[in-house]
């Protein structure tokens, strides 16, 4: 059978599930931000396969380049923010962060 | 068919890691697996003629991403409840509500009619910096500053963390 479109949205589909499976339940602030790393390529792919099957040119591959660019920011902030949180709190357990709810 | 079991082989790759990443209890193990998952998708990627994409996957997430990310793992994990360092709650409903959204997101898949076009491999670097240098001019330029004012950010915040905690020892 040949491989089509379908098949890659599939798999960035699987990706996509297993994301939203870490960022809703994980505990560890990490284990959270590995579940959008998972997210942000389900949808890089979905771009990619998208640009390839149908649409043509290369704005596909540019948004994924951004895509990129703006995950690796975001993971250096984060883990700047986890290891302040750690310092503070000795923990980084995201249900035992619990500061602003009283 | 040659190319068909490739793209099998990737993408089990791809989501099995993914998984191992989604139900690991240890931390090391999870983001371990993620190296699994960027790199299938980087293959991928080669298969979508995207090969310039490819080499960035594995420069930019394997080598600096995830690097990142063990160093903040073993900075912030306690190393003796290493085994559960990454527990999870409420995993049930989670999965309820994934597998709804993922039948809905195949029930759309399925009743689109994709315009598809068959396009033939070709190598996609030189398009894309044409591009990145005339079309897109303006995003790049704004992508640089948001990288440089992400370093800085990221480089005064975890400094303070770290100099306070040379300073209380």
């Amino acid at each position: 059978m040949q491989v089509g479109l379908v098949h890659y949205l599939t798999v960035a589909a699987v990706l996509f599930g297993f994301g939203m499976l870490c960022i809703m339940t994980r505990r560890h602030a990490v284990g959270i931000l590995l579940g959008v790393e998972l997210i942000l390529n389900a949808a890089a792919l979905n771009f990619v396969a998208f640009e390839h099957f149908i649409s043509g040119g290369v704005s596909g591959q540019i948004f994924t380049v951004f895509i990129i660019t703006l995950a690796a920011s975001e993971a250096a902030i984060a883990l700047a923010i986890v290891l302040q949180v750690y310092r503070t709190h000795r923990t980084v357990m995201a249900d035992e962060l619990t500061d602003m709810k009283n | 068919m040659g190319e068909s079991v490739v793209f099998y082989l990737l993408a089990a790759l791809t989501c099995v890691s993914a998984g191992i990443v989604a139900l690991s209890r240890n931390i090391i193990y999870s983001t371990i697996a993620l190296l699994g998952t960027f790199l299938g998708i980087a293959g991928l990627y080669i298969q979508l003629s995207a090969d310039f994409l490819a080499a960035i996957q594995v420069l930019v997430y394997v080598g600096g991403t995830l690097t990142l990310i063990l160093f903040a793992v073993m900075l912030t994990a306690k190393i003796e409840n290493i085994r559960t360092s990454n527990t999870a709650r409420a995993r049930l409903p989670a999965m309820a509500v994934i597998g709804a959204m993922l039948l809905l997101l195949g029930m759309v898949a399925n009743s689109t009619e994709w315009p598809i076009k068959i396009a033939k491999a070709t190598p996609s670097t030189a398009k894309l910096g044409h591009a990145f240098l005339s079309e897109y001019m303006l995003p790049f330029e704004v992508g640089s500053v948001v990288l440089l004012g992400a370093m800085i950010g990221a480089v005064v915040l975890a400094r303070r963390a770290v100099k306070r905690d040379s300073e209380r020892e």
